[in-house]
């Protein structure tokens, strides 16, 4: 079994789960009390202004009927207009993507540029100073709210400093990258935390181990072993565990969109739920879901390339 | 042989106890309890009180953390918001550590399809993020603190199943309980008695960062709008209402957070301290 | 007797811990000549491995070099830093390690893990390591060995593996090589072939070898002179013909008996009483408690060396008793 073969079957798995889902949020945004077209209008709507919409969101048809348009709707991308933005979601989704998928790259980086050191470090110097200290921060990191850490860095580097954007979207490419590293860090810092103990731990496991004594017995170079026997054996939990957070940080970036009043899908979605357009919450719940499952299949796609011993078994 | 056991089980909680990080952590989770139960001790002012003449003031002896927009005093509020914040931690993982538990307790000992199905469930729902799942039930569900905890419960007690689950299986394959299954126990005997004692610990040390996890997500809810209705004070709330002013009076959006931070780390620092002792107990 | 290639005066390396010091290596003093195979045998936790270790520098975290010398052609290694201690590695002297699934590298390749064997000043082109590492699969006789090269060690069996640790040690052809329990983990089939083929390999790219194992089996088909090691001390060397037909120390003589033997009427006696706790010795000879001519002086004193015969040594005070040691024991048994 090589690794298309493995490609292709976790894709293949991955279909009936999107399917699943579009039934799941299908039912779901049924299940809100209330009539739909009556929300979307607005209380100071006029009845036969009601019927005629119910009329042509074709909620007078049977369930079945209705997912069928439903479906048939998302395969061609005709996923409706926003009613907060008054254009059609698919542009709308088209455009904000980048901003969201962007700011997951920054954090990502973020993530790896300090992790990787750290952890090395806090492992080859396992109860010591360099250990306890990334303990402490470690720990930290992950106990306190995200958002804040985002309000007090661009309070500090935006609005006192004056260093960084404190918040929104540039024109061209080195002001949007500037607008991304404050919030890159806010929504890096638990990722950044939980994988430097990840590879502080793999590290100390693998010191232990016979490999990198015989490796050095047979008078290896440092800098060789440090890189291809300790760290990419360490570091093949660790890039797992960074795919499992790049599909939180989607959640995350709903939060830190919001704070850095940055267009993406995180913000599109808070504006629609608070515009109630459910219509377009249905479909960026279903592009979340889609791009959760692309980044779980890119994660075990990036672990059988790490680790050979999956795709040969 | 009996004196020297009962001295080492001594010893382990006294070192426990003499860590500085878990004394910290006991201390920052007594303050919070404190504030919680006794606000007023702490402060006279109401958290709700307008004052139009004191808006927006800076930090001074009278008003310890500044005033907000509509003149209430923030170290008030800030005080008054922790027993919102800490019943969020609280009571939002205890139905799914229950539940959970007992889910995970079920299908693992009876295992088959039973099994199967609530892991395939598992697996699909735990690959979205935790905020994404919340948001969109809380988008059905509407604003109000009732439906964050309603959120958390519906999606928390899955990950309280798994951990569950998995010690189940371990222990459920002992020769201490097939021996208890040939003798010829009952079913309900078995579990409740003896696995279900020594299966729930991973849960019960995973609940302590969950505290840390629901109260930030509470927050975080809040923070967006969706979780507590103004003007009830709220860590996260009181940090939503600052922004608008945070250029001219940061105190609204820093102290708040600070709180926040600080327990957060409290809980984890003691979380930390119990895991270590359950571990040394050896089980 | 050729030429000293290495000599050992009295190391000491203590593993330290917060509740104890465990005293693994506890002034041990050897020398071992040119071209022979040295073996150094005791039960687990006599110290051994960690004798092997402290040569290369490579002991486990909590451990150190507390005092002694170890000389490697005039150089005493415990003196060099870490650079020149990492030249001495790999091109002087290599290791060679118990399990192999554990020793090698799981996500390198096998031609990789040679090539990092290989060393700057030796200035191979591509094309030479190639080649180079071809030639030492075949040295250790691993079948296809263009094949193996590209392959991972998951992928070889528990011998090859063992082979491929071979060939990978003496990539930068080592004078020494420090072999720490090579037969231990393998079944007793391939545990033949990787004697055979260290005794060949020693003969062929003339290396001295030394032997550490807990198997008198293995010394005996393999070694040139041995030192028999208990509770971090020798507690007995000679050569292995004097070893194996006239042991002198009461542990030598006692680990021989616990072998089984052509004589099936001859009971098998396994050594009473439990290993020592090396983090806390008794006073005087640390066999003592197991030994059963140990007298008074025993328990008060620790013996030293003493030279029974040239190039035989013991630790023991009751040297007027260990030649009769036999028929003691045997009139003691009758009682």
């Amino acid at each position: 079994m090589n690794r298309f073969n493995y490609m292709f079957k976790r894709l293949l798995v991955t279909i009936p789960v999107l399917f699943v889902v579009t039934l799941l949020i299908f039912f779901m945004i049924r299940l809100i009390p209330g009539d739909p077209a009556r929300i979307t209008l607005g209380e100071m709507a006029i009845e036969e202004d009601i019927i005629k919409l119910r009329e042509e969101m074709g909620l007078n048809e049977s369930y079945f009927v209705q997912y069928t348009i439903f479906m048939n709707k998302l395969v061609h991308f005709d996923l409706g207009k926003s009613l907060v933005y008054k254009r059609p979601v698919a542009e709308l989704i088209k455009s904000k993507i980048i901003v969201t998928i962007s700011l997951t790259l920054v954090a990502t980086i973020f993530a790896i540029i300090i992790s990787f050191p750290m952890g090395y470090l806090a492992g080859t110097h396992k109860d010591k100073l360099p250990d306890q200290i990334i303990r402490v921060l470690s720990l930290a990191s992950i106990s306190v709210p995200a958002f804040w850490v985002g309000l007090m860095l661009m309070l500090i580097f935006g609005v006192r400093l004056k260093l960084l954007p404190a918040g929104g979207w540039g024109r061209n490419f080195f002001d949007c990258l500037r607008s991304l590293i404050l919030p890159g860090i806010a929504q890096a810092l638990v990722t950044t935390a939980l994988m430097m103990r990840n590879l502080r731990n793999s590290v100390v496991d693998i010191n232990k181990l016979d490999y990198v004594d015989f490796a050095r017995s047979k008078g290896a170079n440092e800098n060789i072993i440090r890189k291809d026997y300790i760290m990419r054996n360490a570091m093949i939990s660790t890039i797992t565990l960074l795919g499992m957070r790049m599909t939180w940080m989607l959640g995350g970036s709903i939060i830190i969109e919001t704070v850095f009043s940055l267009p993406g899908l995180g913000k599109f979605m808070i504006d629609s739920i608070f515009g109630r357009d459910y219509a377009s919450v249905q479909s960026l719940v279903f592009i979340f879901s889609f791009l959760v499952l692309i980044m779980n299949l890119l994660t075990d796609v990036i672990y059988s390339i790490i680790d050979p011993r999956v795709t040969l078994e | 042989m009996n004196n020297t056991f009962k001295k080492r089980k001594k010893t382990n909680l006294k070192y426990i106890f003499k860590n500085p990080p878990v004394i910290i952590g006991l201390l920052i989770v007594t303050i919070v309890f404190l504030l919680a139960f006794f606000p007023t001790l702490f402060t006279k002012y109401n958290p709700n009180a307008l004052s139009p003449s004191e808006v927006l003031k800076h930090p001074s002896k009278l008003h310890l953390f500044g005033t907000d927009n509509f003149g209430r005093d923030v170290f008030a509020r800030v005080i008054w918001g922790t027993r919102v914040d800490l019943q969020l931690g609280i009571f939002s993982m205890i139905i799914p550590l229950i539940a959970g538990s007992f889910i995970g307790l079920i299908t693992g000992y009876y295992g088959k399809w039973i099994d199967m199905l609530f892991m395939r469930i598992l697996d699909i729902t735990m690959a979205f993020p935790f905020t994404v799942l919340v948001i969109t039930i809380m988008s059905i569900l509407g604003q109000g603190i009732k439906n964050v905890y309603f959120a958390i419960w519906i999606i928390g007690w899955m990950v309280f199943a798994r951990l569950v689950r998995a010690e189940v299986i371990i222990i459920k394959n002992s020769e201490y309980i097939q021996a208890a299954r040939i003798a010829g126990f009952n079913d309900r005997k078995i579990i409740f008695r003896h696995i279900l004692p020594n299966a729930i610990s991973p849960a019960v040390v995973y609940a302590t960062s969950y505290i840390v996890i629901c109260m930030l997500t509470g927050a975080s809810m809040s923070f967006l709008g969706l979780g507590v209705e103004p003007p009830t004070p709220e860590w996260g709330a009181l940090m939503s209402e600052g922004r608008s002013y945070i250029q001219i009076a940061p105190w609204m959006t820093i102290y708040p957070g600070i709180f926040l931070a600080a327990t957060g780390i409290g809980f984890s620092l003691l979380g930390d301290g119990i895991t270590d002792f359950l571990r040394t107990k050896g089980r | 007797m050729g030429k000293t290639i290495l000599k050992v005066e009295n190391l000491k390396t203590y593993f330290y811990s917060k509740e104890e010091t465990v005293k693994a290596v506890d002034g041990v003093s050897f020398e071992v000549y040119e071209g022979e195979t040295f073996g150094l045998v005791g039960e687990s936790g006599c110290g051994k491995s960690a004798t092997c270790r402290s040569i290369l520098q490579l002991i486990k975290s909590q451990g150190k070099i507390i005092g002694g010398n170890i000389i490697y052609k005039d150089i005493n290694l415990l003196n060099l830093n870490k650079s020149e201690m990492s030249k001495i590695r790999g091109r002087e002297i290599s290791m060679i390690f118990q399990e192999p699934m554990t020793s090698l590298n799981p996500i390198l390749k096998i031609k990789k893990q040679i090539f990092d064997g290989f060393y700057k000043e030796m200035k191979l082109t591509n094309k030479e390591k190639e080649l180079r590492a071809l030639e030492l699969l075949k040295l250790v006789k691993i079948p296809s060995p263009i094949q193996r090269l590209e392959e991972y060690s998951h992928q070889f069996s528990g011998g090859m593996r063992q082979r491929a640790m071979i060939a990978i040690s003496l990539a930068a052809k080592p004078k020494l090589l420090l072999a720490d329990e090579p037969t231990t983990a393998l079944d007793v089939t391939i545990q033949d072939q990787i004697i055979k083929l260290i005794n060949g390999l020693k003969k062929e790219l003339k290396m001295s070898v030394i032997l550490v194992t807990h198997d008198l089996a293995v010394i005996a088909q393999m070694c040139d002179r041995v030192a028999v090691m208990y509770a971090g001390k020798i507690v007995e060397m000679s050569d292995i013909k004097s070893i194996f037909s006239k042991p002198r120390h009461p542990y030598t003589y006692a680990l021989m008996n616990a072998l089984p033997s052509k004589n099936k009427r001859k009971k098998l006696e396994p050594i009473e009483g439990t290993p020592p706790n090396l983090a806390c010795l008794p006073n005087g000879c640390s066999f003592a408690p197991r030994c059963k001519i140990a007298e008074k002086i025993c328990l008060e004193k620790e013996p030293e060396l003493y030279e029974l015969e040239p190039g035989h040594v013991i630790r023991c005070h009751m040297l007027h008793k260990t030649s009769a040691y036999k028929s003691i024991i045997e009139s003691s048994n009758e009682r």
